[in-house]
Formats: C-alpha cells, sequence, structure tokens
C-alpha cells in the first residue's frame, strides 16, 4: 500500500487482494468455531470480494462483550406468546434464529472496502429492514433514526443482481485514515495493508452487531 | 452552447407502452401509450404521463410500486432509458415496445423504487461518486446550495433546461481530461486523472452478421456491468483513443502485457479460491492471465448515446461530449469470446 492511500485510508484493488488473504486467514485461524470467511471470484471478472455465509449475528454480543457461538442462549425474535416468559432476559426459540450473509466488495470510486448484507430466517426467507433493525446493536438504531445520514440502503449487489442492504462507503476513507495515523506501529511496521480489513471490519461489523475478537488485532 | 451536449441533451427513445395483460380490467384492451422518453431520463419519471393513460383500465384499490418489462426482463429503473435501449435492443427497435406494471413489484429482483424521490437520490450518489473519482472528494456536490441542488435536479428531470444544468454543473469543477482537448485537433495537455465510466458488458461466443441475429438478453445474469473509472495518464493522454479505455477497464479479456510481474502469476482456479500461502501473495487481477488469449476476444459492438463511434477516436472526445448529467459515460459493449467450458 502506497504511503499516499495510507496517508487517505483508501488502498488499492491489489492491496485488497493481499487484504483479503490475510484477513480470511487470520479469521479461519483465530474463528476457526465460526463459519469461515472464503474469497469468491464473480463470474466474467477477475475481481472478488469477500463472503461469509450463515453467520448467525444478534445484539446480545453486546451484552456478552464477545463473540458467542451459535447455540442455547442467542436472543431471538419473540413472537409466539407461549414463549413469553418475565423472569428471563433471553429466549430461545431456534424457529426465529436470523442469519446474515456478508460481502465484502471492493469500490473502484472510493478505493475502500464496502460491507453488503442480507439476513434471513431458519426457513431461508429474507427478512424486511425493520426486523432487521430489531437485531442491530442500539447505539447503531440511534445513528438510523438520525436522518442527515442514512447509511443502510438497499441497493443492487455488484455482481448478483439481487437487492442486498448496503453500508455507504462515504467517509471510510476519514476514519480509517484516523485509525492507521492513531497506531504508531501499525504505521512504521508496515503490516497495515494485512490489518487494514481487520481494523475496518472491526469498525464497520458493529453496526450490524459482528465483534471482531481481538485476538484477530494481534496477528501480525 | 456545445453542439454536442445540446445532441446528448435532447435525444430520445421513442416508447410504445402497454399495459400487462393480467391487470387489464376493461375492453377493449387500451391502446399503448405513446411516449418521447428522454436518454438522459429515467423511467419511473415518465409515470406522471403515462398513469392518467391507463388509470381507467386499472383494477380498483391502491397500486403497488410501477415497474417495467422488456419481453419479461425487469428493467433495472436507475439506469438511464438510453443506456437501457442501447444494451437490450442490439438492432434498435422504434418504437420500443415496453410493458407497463403498476403491481406485483418483483421485490426479489428490483431495488425499491418509490418514484421520483428514489431516481433523484439514485441520481445525486452518482454525482457524488463521480465528483469522487474526478476530484477525489464529493465537497462540491455535497456543499451544493438548495436552490442549486433543486434547479440541478429540475433540468435533469425529463431533460428540461440545458443552460441551467450547464450553469449550475460547472460550478461543481468536475471537468476530466476531455477539457483540456481542444477541438479540431488541439495541442492541450491532457491532465493525469480518472474518468467515471459504468460498463454494460455482453458476451457472445457465435459470431453473426447482422444485428438482428444477435441473441436477446433475456436475463440480467447474461451482462457483466463494470462500475470502474479509467485511468488516463498525462502523456499518453492525447493519444489514449476510446479503443484503449475500453480494454483499459476490461484486464481480463485484454491484459495488460506491458505490466511487470512483481510476483509469480499463478494458475487461477475460476471458483472459490482457498487462501494460498501465509505471506498473502498477490492472487489477484493485474497478475493473473487473462482467461481468454487476447487475439481470441473481439470488440463487436460499443455504443454511447446511442452511436457506434469509431474506436480510434481520442477518448478525451468521448467523454467530453457524450457523458451523461451526473458525469458518467455509460458505454455499451458487445464482446466475442471463444466458447467457455
Amino acid at each position: 500500500m502506497g504511503t499516499k492511500e495510507e496517508a487517505q485510508g483508501t488502498l488499492s484493488s491489489t492491496d485488497f487482494g493481499v487484504a483479503a488473504s490475510a484477513f480470511i486467514l487470520n479469521w479461519n485461524t483465530v474463528c476457526s468455531s465460526f463459519p469461515p470467511w472464503t474469497w469468491v471470484l464473480s463470474h466474467h471478472q477477475v475481481e472478488g470480494y469477500l463472503s461469509l455465509e450463515n453467520m448467525l449475528l444478534s445484539s446480545t454480543q453486546e451484552e456478552h462483550g464477545e463473540l458467542s457461538c451459535p447455540g442455547p442462549g442467542i436472543h431471538s425474535h419473540q413472537e409466539d406468546p407461549i414463549d413469553v416468559d418475565d423472569a428471563t432476559l433471553v429466549h430461545t426459540n431456534p424457529c426465529k434464529v436470523h442469519y446474515y450473509d456478508l460481502h465484502i466488495i471492493y469500490c473502484n470510486s472510493y478505493r475502500v472496502p464496502v460491507l453488503y448484507f442480507r439476513a434471513y430466517d431458519s426457513d431461508g426467507e429474507p427478512l424486511e429492514f425493520d426486523e432487521i433493525e430489531k437485531d442491530l446493536p442500539a447505539y447503531s438504531k440511534k445513528a438510523l433514526s438520525d436522518s442527515k445520514w442514512t447509511f443502510i440502503t438497499q441497493e443492487e449487489h455488484p455482481y448478483l443482481n439481487r437487492p442486498w442492504y448496503k453500508l455507504h462507503p462515504c467517509g471510510t476513507s476519514e476514519w480509517m485514515k484516523l485509525l492507521f495515523h492513531a497506531d504508531d506501529a501499525l504505521a512504521k511496521t508496515g503490516v497495515a495493508i494485512e490489518l487494514y480489513l481487520v481494523a475496518w471490519l472491526s469498525v464497520v461489523g458493529h453496526v450490524v452487531g459482528l465483534r471482531i475478537p481481538f485476538e484477530m488485532m494481534k496477528q501480525l | 452552447m456545445e453542439e454536442a451536449q445540446k445532441y446528448v441533451w435532447e435525444g430520445a427513445i421513442p416508447l410504445q407502452i402497454h399495459l400487462h395483460e393480467s391487470e387489464v380490467t376493461t375492453l377493449p384492451t387500451p391502446p399503448p401509450a405513446l411516449i418521447l422518453a428522454p436518454r438522459i431520463g429515467y423511467l419511473p419519471l415518465l409515470v406522471p404521463q403515462i398513469k392518467p393513460h391507463f388509470s381507467n383500465a386499472l383494477p380498483p384499490g391502491s397500486p403497488d410500486t410501477v415497474w417495467f418489462d422488456y419481453n419479461g426482463l425487469p428493467l433495472k429503473w436507475y439506469i438511464p432509458t438510453g443506456v437501457l435501449f442501447d444494451l437490450l435492443c442490439a438492432e434498435p427497435e422504434r418504437p420500443w415496445n415496453l410493458t407497463v406494471h403498476f403491481r406485483g413489484y418483483p421485490s426479489n429482483i428490483l431495488v425499491p423504487c418509490e418514484g421520483e424521490d428514489s431516481v433523484k437520490w439514485s441520481f445525486i450518489n452518482s454525482l457524488k461518486e463521480a465528483a469522487y473519482i474526478i476530484n477525489g472528494n464529493c465537497k462540491n456536490v455535497m456543499n451544493m446550495s438548495q436552490p442549486d441542488q433543486v434547479e440541478l435536479w429540475r433540468s435533469v428531470l425529463n431533460a428540461g433546461n440545458l443552460e441551467a444544468y450547464v450553469r449550475i454543473s460547472s460550478k461543481l469543477k468536475l471537468g476530466t481530461v476531455g477539457d483540456e482537448y481542444a477541438d479540431g485537433g488541439g495541442q492541450g495537455q491532457v491532465k493525469t486523472g480518472r474518468v467515471p465510466v459504468r460498463l454494460y458488458v455482453w458476451s457472445v461466443s457465435e459470431d453473426f452478421d447482422d444485428l438482428e441475429d444477435a441473441p436477446q438478453i433475456d436475463s440480467w445474469d447474461k451482462i457483466s456491468y463494470i462500475n470502474r473509472p479509467v485511468e488516463i495518464h498525462g502523456e499518453e493522454g492525447n493519444y489514449f483513443t476510446l479503443q484503449d479505455a475500453v480494454k483499459s477497464i476490461l484486464p481480463e479479456y485484454f491484459p495488460n502485457k506491458s505490466s511487470t510481474n512483481e510476483e509469480s502469476s499463478r494458475d487461477e482456479d475460476e471458483n472459490e479460491q482457498t487462501v494460498p500461502s501465509e505471506e498473502g501473495e498477490k492472487y489477484l487481477s493485474e497478475n493473473v492471465e487473462s482467461c481468454y488469449p487476447s487475439d481470441n476476444v473481439e470488440i463487436k459492438l460499443v455504443r454511447i448515446q446511442g452511436i457506434e463511434p469509431k474506436m480510434e477516436i481520442p477518448f478525451s472526445w468521448v467523454v467530453k461530449k457524450l457523458t451523461n448529467p451526473e458525469h458518467y459515460l455509460h458505454i455499451c459493449v458487445c464482446l466475442k469470446v471463444p466458447q467457455v467450458l
């Protein structure tokens, strides 16, 4: 990653590939109990993107303060009155669990990665945005309600010809710039590219309730 | 006023719009609506003209969002009308027969559209993206005054006032390489920079002589949409042709043979990749061997604003004359490729 790009918080298409490769290795090592990230080459194009499918995400991860394995204790939607129990805070109802597919796609225009996602229930039925919103951590809901910055929109997936939810990329380079300047070690050792996606996703992932374990930042 | 800009602004496609048979409730079937659609406009903006034509025939109850199809293919509403026509009608059909629906919006395929507001939002976003590509920031667009924003949109809406558009657009300082190039073989210095381009590529594996024989596009999966800026380097700018530009953003078909390989290129598996090694070796784009030897790939057709320019034309001319109001150059390309296994 050229120093100019580093200074601007952006990265080139080739560097995205390098960062992706490092990220996959890192995640699959540290988070081996979770679905793996994979690299997908799009049809007819040399460009590829990162894909994570069937990930269980929920806002109770905030309460636990760490990624928890899928299983009992995952908060899910309560719609069946029989399960309502005032004494407990968290209910399990396997039928109401939400799955997420996350794609990290390089944007040639803004020269940063962009997060696309979609969510569905255990029957594979796609979720509406108001259902997804309930999954989001509290601070995301607040940010969303601030109409000055509508940052989750429904747009066409660049390769799959289907509507996906997308996190808006403008502003990404601004905070990535801050992230890298804040850490002298990163700037000096020149491992900025390899850690770019870990750093990026640790901020962006928060929006959808995906926590990046601290161990990933230590993998150099 | 630039002749070419006027030509682009005033370009229009005659449409013949039929109400979908499932939605017709009267006899006789209402005749189709005949509308002249601006090339630089968008289909949902025509709804105020179309709806009154069919309102008597529609079933009672409030309609869903409006959508259009061409031969069964739902049309992506955020693509300018002229681009849709150039892409989907190899042999231009006049008038262009489209079907309008007021119900059954295919939300699993099409992104939602809430009329003019959605189109405006999409337009402004594209303008911001173009500004970022050209200037490295979207400040000028974000800082537009409210009256300017309103007038900019109004001038684009149904290709209204070109003068107003030119006045407001020039405040945005979105000049690119094209502006440095003087007309009539000038000696102007073409500056280095990035040009916003959206490429719509469809591939055929068999040759055809007449466009009428070109295979019908019946699915969006047959089209590769490439939203990638073209990079122009100052020195070569004067000699950089349209062909050079198209090839430069299709490296998988036209590999750049002059680029040095810093790391070894690998035999690529076109499907899911596993991580190659701990060193994070580059295995992407520029160093990948093309899937097709470049002499077997042929550019059969390039269409911009309904014209098929000669490929040797300087790219900067094309950029200056043929961009859309959001400063994007939309190029439809048909490639002939060898049979893919």
